[in-house]
């Protein structure tokens, strides 16, 4: 039934939706919405939307309560902020949290960043077959026999030859009221994705520049689930040598090394190697890093690695340099030299938690 | 959907209970609803039909959610109406149903005689279904979002009322004085004492403020301040027919919610009284008991930072009606001032019941409190005083004497919790701009929402306007002039 309701539920919703998205950049670059994510929905914390009036100052006025203590005795938070400021019996501005799905807000990203749509790769090749039950027909094994239907044919029969006795409800059904069920096969093209994050953690990447890579992973997360269907995300940290981790250790870890970039691609490399067949998957690489590789031999080998191995199997490779104030910040001039040309490889700086917005919209903004 | 046989029975077992403890009201009609459907008339202020609106949306949203998480549960609904409907949760169980019943027809019986619900609309639900299909065809004409923008400029103003006008019987506003020639006042004298009393200096004088007093009448407009800008907006802001249709039905509304902001205390506490009187001498079975001392108690639960109007009004009730069945009242009981006597004082009275009924009748909030708050109601019920306090930014606990927690309640309750507002002059610094003033008691206009207040302001009257209010301790005049916002302060 459709409720009254609905419509204006629907317009207010609508409304946040809008509020949301203009206030995007905001949430983007600040990063809080990641601790409010949930499986599907994400809340956002927006200002209230009240309808504006004359009214008090709540804060400050006071009022009267009731329950034990002496005076002095504190009874609620202060701070309207945090949601906690409730206290007096005129009721207390809050903060509203919405919900929004992580589909939707992935929209709100790709409308506001501008995003194409990404045509993945092996779309026409790569199909699965589903069988999937859609019918009844008169026919069929007797496993798929549809025991209610049976009956209820069985009854009719009975009733409307006049063999069926209230007093007796006996049913039996012969062999034309039998029903089974039947199928359909389905062909469902495929698209998989994977994304593997490359982080490194040596000691010259702060807390800081972390949190600009965890805020950045979440919004290329968010785009990518929202892309995909199936998608896989799998992680690598690096210092002097890389390994894969999960995600809890991959945002957490800081280590004191040096920095060899090219022992996180190799890491990946085996990793698609060993799961991910380029000719199903469509593969993404972030990388994040401060730039300070060690020595130009490596970067060399970093070099020969993406273009022998890595980018011919890949949708993209997205390297985010980090600003950071120990590091050179050089890999990313070197990439620039020695990879003019390449169309699968997307470099990005991002000074700071500002640069998030354009750097997202560096990776992203291709559709590969 | 209408009752079921078993919860028809029980409505017409505790409709005779309440009948028969003397409670009067409209037939009163009730409703088994699913709980989306209890949230949704919830969210409509208890009308099945409102206008189509975001806030409702809203509302909505909000209690669906609450309702989701299990935070929070709708139990009664019941809307000021002849009849009265009011709605039952499908899910509830049976004694929660017999409880919302009882604590329906309380409110029934308050809507029905309380005096300051006298006035209101007892044919509201026809009028909202009406002012909703006249929006609705608003909305076809002149689009969804130029209303709906509307209708939020005027909700946004809604709490600019006179909650008393109903009550005020104004003679006609006659034509007075107005082109008659100025006779200066003369005080009566014997004629051998006129010069002596009315000197020609005095004489003087008077003429030139009676002077002054026709020119102020022909220059100043309105002439004494409104308290009912809505009203006067309605009068003389150039607005479109539509838009003043809008602004009407958004006034009626209030007008029709405005006695239930002043008598909250009232209402729920009498309301409460009574389903704890039918149901526990009654109707409740012994199997009801635990699950109604659940309920009753979460109903009148306090929590420090708020003041439970159920159970205020509850405890104030129970008071009343046995100070006044003891005879605890009057000057003879006032004046006595040895704590023992005082506090064994029985005169075996039993005016308790005629009493809380006469209050009933009579009062609303402010008068309730100013009337029946006593110290020892005070200290039996552990009232307090708050106020924030900077040091740790948190609001603590600053005082438990009486005067200072009824003083603080007062305040609260004055003008229903709303900041008292008047048209000052609609033809400010002769630019026709709009001048409000903000009778200030102590308590300072959130100065953020102010000023969008005022912006929404400017859309009705189309003119700059300004409201004079105290902030930070200065008298300041708050202004926009549809650019811009300022505040200056003022001698």
């Amino acid at each position: 039934m459709v409720k009254r309701i609905d419509k204006d539920a629907s317009r207010f919703r609508q409304i946040i939706r809008g509020k949301v998205k203009k206030n995007l950049k905001k949430y983007v670059t600040r990063g809080e919405l990641i601790g409010k994510k949930g499986k599907d929905l994400v809340s956002i914390p927006i200002d209230q939307i009240n309808v504006p009036r004359f009214r008090f100052s709540s804060r400050k006025s006071g009022g009267v309560g009731q329950g034990g203590g002496d005076i002095g005795t504190p009874i609620g938070s202060g701070s309207g902020q945090d949601g906690a400021g409730e206290a007096g019996d005129a009721p207390g501005r809050h903060i509203l949290e919405v919900d929004i799905s992580l589909d939707e807000l992935a929209q709100m990203l790709g409308e506001e960043l501008e995003l194409p749509n990404i045509e993945p790769k092996g779309k026409k090749n790569i199909h699965s077959d589903k069988d999937r039950y859609t019918g009844i027909s008169d026919t069929g094994p007797e496993s798929l026999r549809h025991f209610k239907r049976t009956y209820k044919q069985a009854l009719r029969r009975q009733i409307i030859s006049q063999s069926y006795n209230p007093d007796n409800p006996a049913i039996v059904p012969i062999r034309e009221d039998r029903r089974y069920r039947t199928w359909k096969t389905v062909v469902q093209p495929e698209s998989n994705a994977v994304i593997i994050y490359m982080m490194d953690v040596s000691g010259s990447m702060g807390d800081e520049q972390k949190e600009i890579v965890r805020t950045q992973s979440f919004w290329i997360d968010t785009w990518l689930h929202y892309q995909y269907e199936n998608i896989e995300t799998r992680y690598v940290i690096h210092d002097a040598v890389a390994r894969e981790v999960d995600k809890e250790t991959f945002y957490h870890t800081r280590e004191s090394g040096g920095t060899i970039i090219s022992s996180a691609y190799k890491v990946a490399a085996r990793i698609m190697e060993q799961d991910y067949n380029p000719a199903e998957w469509n593969i993404y690489l972030f990388h994040f890093s401060d730039g300070d590789n060690w020595g130009e031999i490596d970067t060399d080998e970093c070099v020969a690695l993406l273009t022998k191995t890595l980018l011919p199997r890949i949708n993209l490779f997205c390297y985010g340099q980090v600003e950071s104030p120990y590091g050179s910040g050089l890999f990313i001039r070197d990439l620039e030299e020695y990879l003019p040309d390449e169309e699968k490889l997307v470099l990005s700086e991002i000074p700071d938690k500002e640069g998030i917005y354009q750097s997202i919209k560096d990776f992203l903004g291709k559709g590969k | 959907m209408e009752l079921p046989v078993e919860l028809d029975t029980i409505r017409q077992e505790i409709r005779g209970y309440a009948l028969d403890y003397g409670l009067d009201f409209y037939d009163t009609i009730f409703e088994l609803v699913e709980f989306d459907e209890l949230n949704e008339v919830a969210a409509y202020g208890g009308f099945p039909t409102r206008y189509p609106h975001w806030r409702f949306g809203m509302e909505y949203d909000e209690l669906s959610k609450g309702y989701e998480y299990g935070l929070q549960k709708i139990y009664e609904l019941v809307i000021n109406n002849d009849p009265c409907y009011a709605y039952l949760m499908k899910s509830n169980k049976l004694v929660d149903q017999k409880l919302v019943m009882a604590h329906v027809y309380g409110h029934c019986d308050f809507f029905k005689n309380n005096l300051w619900f006298s006035k209101t609309n007892r044919k509201m639900m026809d009028e909202m279904a009406n002012h909703a299909i006249q929006i609705r065809r608003y909305v076809e004409k002149y689009g969804a979002e130029a209303v709906e923008d509307f209708i939020e400029v005027c909700l946004s103003l809604e709490n600019l009322i006179d909650p008393h006008l109903p009550f005020i019987k104004r003679e006609r506003d006659g034509v007075s004085g107005e082109g008659e020639p100025v006779t200066p006042v003369k005080m009566k004298s014997k004629a051998y004492m006129d010069s002596f009393i009315n000197p020609k200096e005095y004489l003087d004088e008077q003429a030139r403020l009676a002077e002054e007093r026709l020119l102020l009448e022909k220059t100043k407009f309105p002439l004494n301040p409104q308290r009912d800008v809505l009203q006067f907006l309605l009068g003389h802001a150039p607005l479109e027919k539509w838009q003043s249709e809008i602004l009407a039905i958004v006034r009626k509304e209030a007008y029709y919610f405005a006695p239930q902001g002043q008598t909250k205390i009232m209402n729920e506490g009498w309301a409460t009284y009574w389903h704890s009187r039918i149901m526990t001498e009654q109707c409740l079975t012994d199997a009801d008991i635990i699950d109604y001392a659940d309920h009753h108690s979460g109903t009148v639960a306090t929590s420090p930072g708020r003041l439970n109007p159920y159970k205020v009004g509850l405890e104030l009730f129970r008071d009343i009606e046995s100070r006044w069945d003891k005879g605890k009242f009057g000057k003879e009981y006032e004046q006595c001032d040895d704590w023992e006597t005082k506090r064994n004082w029985d005169k075996k009275l039993g005016l308790g019941r005629e009493k809380i009924f006469e209050v009933r009748r009579m009062y609303n909030d402010l008068m309730f409190i100013d009337a029946f708050l006593t110290p020892e109601f005070c200290i039996e019920h552990k009232l307090f005083v708050y106020e924030y306090s900077d040091r740790n930014d948190m609001y603590v606990i600053s005082d438990r004497e009486f005067n200072m927690i009824k003083q603080k309640l007062l305040q609260g309750l004055t003008n229903f919790g709303q900041p008292f507002i008047y048209v000052e002059d609609a033809n400010y610094l002769n630019r026709g701009e709009l001048y409000l003033s903000h009778q200030h008691e102590g308590v300072e206009l959130q100065l953020d929402e102010a000023q969008d207040t005022l912006e929404n302001l400017v859309k009705i009257w189309k003119r700059p306007v300004h409201i004079e209010s105290i902030l930070d301790e200065a008298r300041t005049l708050i202004s926009y002039d549809g650019k811009e916002h300022s505040e200056v302060e003022i001698e």
